[in-house]
């Protein structure tokens, strides 16, 4: 009974940030929806008993990347959305058909007997358990996204760098 | 005790959400974060599953997910700062050019 009045709570607190992120039209309105969805998306991990799982959607999703969108969002100083034409086939074809498969989706998801029932804590993945499994058997993924996150650094520095800039700069120094 | 699929369906409830905020955005700023809900909805689906089948390889792959969706904003936010630096503009619509 618990598990349920959570689940409902908190998940109706997602779908509203989630409609909210689509019907807002300043990009700053719809990223604090989007905190709000990530917030209760923790809680719902955590009734599934996956602790690890939620503090890293927290600290790595609500506060890291969600920090970067918001310092983008000021550093640019996007106003409201303008709302021009896009393009007719994605409104004609693209959101019927998406809508007509998610709705597909939960009626066979609601009509199949087989799906198990979950209580709170279902599958307990503390650090110490993630930890040995991502430490044996996932080490070389681990260790080949340290380095997809050093490209992804470099990356960024190169595209938003002006070479033009720096080259200013230096010769002043030498002046 | 609640069934799997109210899980399920949340998740896939948050992936619509993406794919239309996708589809009707037209500020680039805002189709980025539609791609980070898609993301989050994904990895509802991941959590619900490893508990169904009672393997926690899948809250680890939730944990790469997470990973890869960092990597992702740090370039896509340095490619959407670019793009405002040359057309000064955050329509996709007039973001029509290959070239910066």
């Amino acid at each position: 009974m618990l598990h349920l009045i959570l689940f409902s709570i908190f998940g109706a607190v997602c779908v509203a940030g989630a409609v909210n992120l689509l019907v807002q039209s300043h990009p700053i309105n719809s990223a604090l929806s989007l905190i709000v969805v990530m917030a209760s998306l923790a809680v719902e991990y955590l009734l599934l008993g996956a602790e690890f799982v939620a503090a890293v959607q927290v600290i790595v999703y609500a506060g890291a990347i969600m920090v970067l969108f918001l310092i983008t969002i000021m550093l640019l100083n996007a106003g409201a959305e303008e709302r021009t034409k896009g393009s007719r086939v994605a409104t004609l074809l693209g959101v019927p058909g998406v809508v007509i498969g998610g709705v597909l989706v939960a009626w066979t998801l609601l009509h199949r007997s087989d799906l198990p029932m979950v209580s709170i804590g279902a599958l307990k993945g503390d650090p110490s358990s993630i930890a040995r499994l991502l430490f044996h058997d996932f080490l070389l993924p681990f260790e080949v996204t340290s380095v997809l996150i050093l490209i992804a650094i470099m990356g960024a520095v190169v595209l938003v760098s002006r070479p033009e800039v720096i080259a200013r700069g230096s010769r002043k120094d030498e002046q | 005790m609640i069934p799997l699929s109210a899980y399920l369906i949340l998740s896939g409830f948050l992936f619509v959400c993406g794919v239309l905020g996708f589809l009707i955005k037209r500020n680039i700023i805002t189709i980025f974060m539609s791609i980070e809900l898609m993301l989050n909805g994904v990895n509802l689906s991941f959590v619900a599953f490893a508990a169904q089948w009672h393997a926690l390889s899948g809250q680890v792959f939730v944990f790469f997910v997470m990973v890869v969706a960092a990597a992702e904003a740090a370039v896509g936010l340095a490619i959407i700062i670019a793009v405002y630096r040359t057309r000064e503009t955050l329509n996709v619509d007039q973001v029509n050019l290959l070239k910066l």
